[in-house]
Formats: structure tokens, C-alpha cells, sequence
């Protein structure tokens, strides 16, 4: 048994066997075979061996032909490892001891050789994990032969294992039985975390080099809640986890009950929850889940499906579908907060050194007015179909807030000549996401219909720490002293000048938070759709004068941990015995 | 049971080409000693994990940088002309400079 650490991205427990995917997608269909297989096993590795050393051969001669004979040494090197008698017995032995399949056979010992590799700290060295790699997919397609199979067609409930996953391969999972998902690489608010989130299947990324460690149809645990992997449990594991597994269910169905209820303090005081949505099918599971509507509808993940542009008429598709699943409901739109990424950053002939603080997001399309000018034509259109906002990301400054405002009202101008129909007066307001910003509070609050606050980003700039890196995302937390004296200030602010603010940052999904953000005075809060249910419990559980004597104890203290606990501790009270806490 | 005309033969020499024990060595290393029948074993000193001298894999984990001193151990009926011939090509660094 082995038990590995990451980060958690959506909770709960899962457990199935493995499928680990790499860049072909196939997987390994049986881990174990019956004895009486094992000649034939035997007799698929020999011949996918043969079978791989002839294809080098061949991909050698022409490597050699195109690039010369130093480009082909390296395939000398994998035919060298696949005529290796030591590893061809170590596969045997499994083989014929073990009566594992030749393909999991090959994988495994193939992984525990990609490890040694990893270990090393010549960098020439570690390379060679790529060449393992590569030999392991070679000899493993041809044991396979014709019988490879891929995600769509899985018959049974699996632990989806991979190194990494691009935000479309994610995106195809909802309609796969893939119940868990675990991955190498990945901080925690990347784009597939997000994804991932929504997904709501439990999932723990940045595992480092768990897709090495595991092998597929080896069984995993997913332990969303601790943040742990672990893989071929013992039994007492094992059973332990599955009845954490039917407690956690009983949870959800009782936080499914609360779906209908009011998220009004126990003193009466009305709270309003939203759904942080990415495609606009999820506006309807916002409102399943008991939102009072969408808080924050992040288009740019339009751009995702990787088509380049999206046009006008998609968009308004896009648009009107999400209004029209929100069916009645309010629903923000933010315009493009694309960067740092690779739709812009594939645009330029130069990479930005610091993409993050580069020509992103508002300022992007402040420099594209025809991209920027059609989604606002798009949202203008739309807004004839239900209740919008409209909210630009990343404003640094009065002047470009009023710039993206003047475009705002030439596409209004535009669409008013040609006759087309849209809601006139459709409130314009503002992400609260940077220092700049938050120091001009006031100025903006006389300035925008209403803001939301961007913690993610917010609380990158403030603490300088990159969330999505493994080496210092742990400095990241809103909990930071600095933060929760920013975020009074600014509540503060918008409750003195009458403008509407709500939080649409991670940290408002986060039942620690919950207490001191009603305590600061926020009213409004926007997440991702599956944590609604939790946070209307506390909300209805809270009273507000409870909540501000939290707050302002937590304004006391100097440090994140003390925060953290005093939060944790005051959460607890409230709900004691819960098994999320 | 070491027979009447089994060998051993130990040698010690050291990697002096730039990139020590790289994918080139390695498999000019296996290419000369497959074509003795010892049973070959290369390790960096007593009490260090030894590597089959035959296998490319086992070779490219012994991380073997320029300046290693390599011990080649030998044990078959022509021990003695495997370790002569495999320190005589680390010897001429692998043909390579």
C-alpha cells in the first residue's frame, strides 16, 4: 500500500480501479489473468518485443537518412533496453509469478525504472525518463494490439490517472465513468482545477509523480477531504474508507435538502448565494444546487474549446443559453479575463517575460476593440433574454474603467442604428481584483453599478505569490492578516457608498471564511455551484452579530495561522461533528 | 562451483571522457562486452550496487560522470580479455574526442 500527498481541488471519496492516461489515452484492461493465460501472455510479450525492435529498426533508418547517424544513437539505446535480458526476466517473472498481464507487467516494470531516473540529478539523465516512457507506450501499444480502448468507452467505474490534463480532455470527463481524477502537475486554481471543481468528482492534483507509482487496474482511494491518493489499499484501509465513503453520501443528500430553503440568518438577515459558472450549462445546475442566480459567468472559457475566436454568434448562443438555464435569475457576465495563457501569449512573436502582469485580461481587450466591441455586442443582444450584468475584469484604474465604458456605449450606439433590441439600462460594474483598486475604493465605488471581489487574483498581487505554483502556493491564503484587513476596507466601503458588493473569489466556496466575510459585512457571495448547499448551512445556522464578534476577533491577530485556527475553531462550533471539517 | 576454467578478472579505471557514462558509451560499452560470454558486473567501489555490464538500462542508472572510477568485474572462461578490452575503451574515452 502507498499513500501519496497533494492538493485538493474537489472533495469527497472515490474508489476503483486505476486507468492512467497518457498522451495516446489508452489504458491497461486487466491487471491479473488466470494462470492458465500465462503462456499466452508470455507469448504477446515476445512478440510485441520482436515486434518494437523491428519498428525501431525502422524508425532508426530514417532518423539516420533525414538527421545523421548522432540523431539515431538514441534508439540504439531503446532497442539496447528492449534486447536487456534483465528486464525481459524481471517481466517474465511477473508474468508467470504474479500472473499479472503482459501489458500491466511491462508497465510496471517499466515505471519502477522510470523512477530510478527521476531520482538522479544529472539533467541528461533524467531525460532518459522520456525514453522510458516512450518504451513502455511502444511496447505496451503492441501487446495491446488491436484491443486499446479509451476513456469514452470505459464499462466500469474508474480512477482516472495522468500526468496531466488540458482543459478539453476535462471537460470530456463528465460524460465518462471516470469517479476520481488524480494528477501529477497542477496548482490549485489552474484552469483544469477549475474545471475540475465544477466536475465535482473527487479529484487531488499535484501529486507529483503518482502516475509513475501507479499502474493501470491497480485499485486507488481518493480521499478528496485529506488530500491523499492512496494506492492498493490493505483491507482495514479499505474498509475504513468505505464507510467514510457512504457518511460523506448521507452528507450530500442532506445538503441537497437545503436546496429550497432561504439562505437567511438566524437573525433574519437575507443572504445571497450565486454560481460561479464556465459554460453556460451550468447556469441551470447553479439554480439545482439553490443559487439565487449566477455571480460570475467567465467567458473565456468560449476560447477553450480551441478554435481561435469566438465569433458574435456564438457568443450570443452562449449567452442566451446560460440566461435562459438561469430562467428568471440574475446573471453577471465578465468579459474576456484571458492571459497568461496560451490564446494570448501564442499571438506575439515574443513571449511576455511575466504574463501575470502583462497585457491581459481588460487590457487586452482595450487593445483588440474588434474582439472587445463583438462580446459586448454579444452580451447587448443577449440582454434582451433575462436579467444581465455586465463586469470588467482586472481594472486598474477610473480611466480604463471609463475607457471600457465608451466601448461599451459605441456598440450600444451601433446596435441602436441597425434596430437590434438590448436591455438599455444593464448595470456595468467592475472586478475588485487589484491593489490599485482596492486602494481607490471609494473613487470606484462612486464610479461602477456594483463589484465583485476577485480573491484569487487579489490575493495574488497583495501576498506576490504565483497560486499556481507548487513551490510557494502554500504562502498563498486568505487568511493573510493583510488580506482580511483589505477585504474589511473594501466591504466597508461599498456598504457606506450604497454599492452593491459581492465575492466571487474561491474563498467565498470556503465554509472557514464563511463567518468572517458575513462579519465584514459581505452580503453576497459567488462559487462554484456544489458548494452552495454548504455555505447556505452555515449562513442559516450563523447570526450576524455572531459573525461580527468572529470578525473582529480575527482582525486581532498577526499571523495566517492564528487566523486560520481561531476560524476553524469558531466554524467547528457551529457545526460540530460534520465530517467536511 | 567455479570450474577448472573459469576466470575472474578485476579492473579499475576511470571515465575521462567529458560526458561520462552517456547514451553513446553505454552502448559502445554493451556492444563490446556482449561479445564475451563472462557474466560482467561494473560498480563504483566495494559495497556499491553492482550493474549487469550487458544491460543498457542497468548501465545509464549508475550515473557514472566524468572522473568516476569504475571497477569492472569479470567472472568466465574469458574474464580476463573482457576486462582488458572494456578498460581499454573507457580508456581511449569511448572514440569519442
Amino acid at each position: 500500500m502507498e499513500i501519496v500527498q497533494g492538493i485538493t481541488v474537489a472533495p469527497g471519496v472515490a474508489i476503483a480501479h486505476a486507468v492512467v492516461l497518457d498522451a495516446e489515452e489508452y489504458r491497461i484492461p486487466y491487471r491479473q489473468v488466470d494462470p492458465a493465460e500465462r503462456e499466452r501472455e508470455l507469448q504477446l510479450l515476445h512478440n510485441a518485443l520482436e515486434a518494437s525492435i523491428t519498428e525501431l529498426k525502422e524508425q532508426k533508418e530514417t532518423v539516420a537518412a533525414q538527421l545523421g547517424h548522432d540523431a539515431a544513437d538514441v534508439f540504439n539505446w531503446h532497442i539496447g533496453v528492449l534486447r536487456d535480458p534483465a528486464i525481459r526476466r524481471s517481466i517474465e517473472q511477473l508474468i508467470r509469478e504474479r500472473h499479472h498481464s503482459a501489458a500491466y507487467a511491462v508497465s510496471f516494470v517499466m515505471r519502477s525504472h522510470q523512477r530510478r531516473f527521476m531520482q538522479m540529478s544529472d539533467p541528461l539523465l533524467s531525460e532518459r525518463i522520456r525514453d522510458v516512457r516512450d518504451i513502455e507506450r511502444r511496447l505496451v501499444r503492441h501487446v495491446l494490439g488491436e484491443s486499446r480502448e479509451d476513456l469514452a468507452h470505459l464499462t466500469k467505474e474508474v480512477i482516472l490517472v495522468a500526468h496531466d490534463l488540458s482543459p478539453s480532455q476535462t471537460a470530456r470527463l463528465s460524460g465518462t465513468r471516470a469517479v476520481g481524477i488524480v494528477l501529477d502537475v497542477g496548482g490549485s486554481t489552474s484552469h483544469t482545477a477549475i474545471l475540475l471543481r465544477s466536475l465535482g468528482r473527487p479529484s487531488v492534483i499535484g501529486v507529483k509523480d503518482v502516475s509513475t507509482r501507479v499502474s493501470g487496474g491497480d485499485l486507488v482511494i481518493v480521499d478528496g477531504t485529506n488530500q491523499l491518493v492512496i494506492i492498493n489499499p490493505d483491507e482495514p484501509t479499505l474498509e475504513q474508507y468505505r464507510a467514510q465513503k457512504l457518511d460523506y453520501g448521507r452528507l450530500m443528500v442532506e445538503l441537497e435538502s437545503l436546496r429550497d430553503l432561504e439562505p437567511v440568518t438566524r437573525d433574519g438577515v437575507r443572504i445571497y448565494l450565486y454560481g460561479n459558472i464556465e459554460f453556460p450549462g451550468e447556469a441551470k445546475a447553479s439554480l439545482m444546487y439553490g443559487a439565487d442566480g449566477v455571480g460570475l459567468y467567465r467567458t473565456e472559457f468560449l476560447f477553450l474549446r480551441g478554435e481561435g475566436e469566438p465569433g458574435e454568434e456564438e457568443q450570443y448562443r452562449a449567452y442566451v443559453s446560460a440566461l435562459t438555464g438561469a430562467q428568471g435569475k440574475p446573471v453577471t457576465i465578465r468579459t474576456f479575463d484571458l492571459g497568461a495563457d496560451k490564446y494570448t501569449q501564442e499571438k506575439h512573436y515574443e513571449q511576455e517575460r511575466n504574463p501575470m502582469l502583462g497585457l491581459r485580461s481588460i487590457r487586452y481587450s482595450l487593445q483588440h476593440l474588434d474582439m472587445f466591441k463583438t462580446q459586448l455586442r454579444a452580451i447587448l443582444r443577449a440582454s434582451v433574454h433575462g436579467p444581465v450584468r455586465l463586469m470588467f475584469p482586472l481594472i486598474i484604474s477610473l480611466m480604463e474603467f471609463r475607457q471600457a465604458k465608451m466601448t461599451l456605449h459605441d456598440a450600444m450606439e451601433d446596435l441602436q442604428d441597425e434596430g437590434i433590441p438590448f436591455a438599455k439600462d444593464i448595470a456595468v460594474g467592475m472586478m475588485m481584483e487589484t491593489p490599485a483598486a482596492a486602494i481607490q475604493c471609494r473613487e470606484f465605488a462612486r464610479e461602477v453599478g456594483f463589484m465583485s471581489i476577485g480573491t484569487n487574483d487579489m490575493i495574488q498581487y497583495v501576498l506576490a505569490v504565483d497560486r499556481g505554483n507548487e513551490r510557494v502556493n502554500r504562502f498563498y491564503t486568505p487568511g493573510h492578516p493583510a488580506v482580511v484587513r483589505l477585504l474589511r476596507d473594501v466591504i466597508r466601503t461599498c456598504n457606506r457608498e450604497g454599492v452593491d458588493c459581492s465575492l466571487c473569489g474561491e474563498m467565498a466556496g470556503e465554509p472557514l471564511y464563511t463567518l468572517l466575510l458575513l462579519g465584514l459585512g459581505l452580503r453576497s457571495f459567488s462559487m462554484a455551484p456544489r458548494n452552495v448547499p454548504e455555505i447556505k448551512k452555515l449562513v442559516r445556522l450563523a447570526t450576524i452579530s455572531q459573525a461580527e464578534r468572529v470578525a473582529r476577533k480575527a482582525m486581532t491577530f498577526e499571523t495566517e495561522r492564528q487566523v486560520i485556527n481561531f476560524l476553524r475553531d469558531a466554524t467547528k462550533k457551529m457545526v460540530p461533528g460534520d465530517p467536511i471539517y | 562451483m567455479v570450474s577448472q576454467d573459469e576466470q575472474t578478472a578485476i579492473r579499475e579505471v576511470t571515465i575521462t571522457n567529458a560526458h561520462g557514462l552517456h547514451l553513446r558509451p553505454v552502448m559502445k560499452f554493451v556492444d563490446v562486452a556482449s561479445r564475451y560470454v563472462a557474466d560482467i558486473r561494473v560498480d563504483k567501489g566495494a559495497g556499491t550496487t553492482p550493474a549487469d555490464g550487458k544491460s543498457p538500462m542497468a548501465l545509464m542508472v549508475l550515473e557514472a560522470p566524468k572522473g568516476t572510477v569504475l571497477r569492472i568485474l569479470a567472472t568466465g572462461t574469458d574474464a580476463v580479455q573482457t576486462v582488458e578490452a572494456l578498460a581499454a575503451l573507457i580508456q581511449t574515452k569511448f572514440d569519442e574526442e
